[in-house]
């Protein structure tokens, strides 16, 4: 076949794709107001994707914070302005590592286990069933596991910041023994409210594009072991991609 | 609903969890959290005929203190100054009239800040007042171009290139 029609025929299936879930969304939307009457399937959900993912996220923003505590001091060390590690760390951390991280390991953790969960509901014909007794699967199924997704997604970034910036103090403070005061008065007198305004503002797009990809794959699913397994594979691997890209975007909008 | 209560506890937990971490980065992480428009204050203006890179929320500060922010900054479009607003928290209100103001920069390579240098008149600043006497940011191109400019002065003071040059450094010096 004729890359230039091959390429054109890709471009048409993704422009399809992105149709389809654009949809879906609005779909999950137009559900909302119905689901949230039964909230204790949302505060279900927040649990799966939220509190289950506390340990992960909490264990790698520590770490990550630790190292941005060694590279920064490293870095900053050459210019004699060790103090600025506070500042450097907490602007990293709030505007960029955290949204970023927190969604790629959400996409890891919760994500998979959303998609393979409406994969396998598909695959055993659950959702069918729920069909037939006239209950919208969207209604119950999908759209409190979207909502959860997307009310864990900030709640998660704010506690890896927290927890980065503690972590590098601990690096900064503790081991490299950089001045105590000046690290913090210095991150409280060079981040502003918008910086932590941004990072906010991320981590709910990036919440909404995780969960959103997550349900979709789950939703529509091949109904076998293979298709079930491929969806999973293509949520981490599409979630991670769409992260990337939307964080690209909104940084270069909020400059 | 056993099992749905240490549900909702755990997911309580969790929001509870992070919300604390919002309210952490939102107050101690960042300046502006902390006293949230609350605090009394009074607004002063000043102008300067070249702020530098003075941003809008950079400290003011009196014998290192700091005692208020920049709060806004305009073009006076009459006289072709900046017109700096500085909110002043009230508990600072016995600043002499003839106090003066001066832009300098946070270390080596920081963001510039305003410093207030008290002068001895008995009247206070008061909300709306205006700050007469202002020096303005030290300006490295400035500075540089001045040097050069004087470089070139003392090396031939028959060149023609030392004319040029002494047009450049007019916006340094100190205006009263």
């Amino acid at each position: 076949m004729n890359p230039v029609t091959e390429l054109w025929r890709s471009l048409i299936e993704a422009l399809v794709a992105l149709g389809d879930v654009s949809r879906f969304l609005l779909r999950l939307i137009l559900a909302t107001p119905r689901a949230l009457l039964r909230f204790e399937l949302i505060v279900r959900q927040i649990f799966n994707s939220g509190a289950l993912s506390l340990v992960i996220i909490m264990l790698s923003g520590l770490f990550v914070g630790m190292v941005l505590g060694l590279q920064g001091f490293q870095l900053l060390q050459r210019f004699g302005s060790e103090e600025a590690l506070g500042v450097a760390a907490a602007i990293g951390l709030v505007k960029e590592l955290s949204p970023v991280i927190t969604a790629l390991l959400f996409a890891g953790r919760a994500g998979t286990a959303l998609a393979s969960e409406i994969g396998l509901m598909r695959a055993t014909d659950q959702l069918s069933a729920m069909e037939m007794m006239a209950v919208d699967p969207i209604e119950r199924v999908v759209v409190p596991r979207f909502l959860g997704g997307v009310i864990a997604m900030p709640l998660l970034a704010a506690i890896f910041s927290v927890i980065g910036v503690y972590g590098a103090q601990l690096v900064g403070v503790q081991i490299m023994h950089v001045d105590s005061g000046s690290f913090w008065s210095q991150m409280r007198a060079g981040v502003d409210f918008r910086d932590v305004n941004e990072g906010l503002v991320k981590s709910c797009i990036f919440g909404v594009a995780c969960s959103l990809i997550a349900v979709y794959q789950g939703y529509y699913a091949i109904p076998t072991a293979e298709g079930v397994g491929r969806a999973t594979t293509r949520t981490v691997v599409s979630s991670a991609v769409m992260v990337l890209f939307l964080d690209y975007l909104l940084t270069s909008a909020f400059l | 609903m056993r099992k749905s209560n240490t549900l909702n506890l755990g997911t309580g937990a969790f929001v509870l969890l992070g919300f604390a971490a919002l309210a952490f980065l939102t107050t101690q992480i960042t300046s502006r959290g902390l006293h949230f428009g609350s605090a009394p204050h009074y607004d002063v203006t000043a102008k300067f005929d070249n702020i530098g890179d003075l941003k809008v929320g950079a400290p003011v500060s009196m014998a290192g203190v700091e005692v208020g922010r920049v709060s806004h900054i305009e073009l006076d479009l009459k006289e072709y100054k900046a017109v700096v607003l500085l909110r002043i928290n009230s508990r600072y209100n016995q600043i002499p009239t003839d106090s003066d103001a001066s832009i300098y920069t946070q270390g080596l390579l920081g963001g510039k800040f305003i410093g207030l240098t008290a002068g001895g008149a008995d009247t206070y600043l008061k909300d709306k007042s205006e700050i007469d006497f202002t020096q303005s940011a030290f300006v490295l191109e400035n500075l540089i171009g001045q040097l050069l400019a004087n470089f070139a002065k003392g090396s031939s003071s028959s060149n023609s290139s030392g004319s040029s040059a002494t047009d450049a450094p007019a916006t340094t010096e100190k205006h009263k």
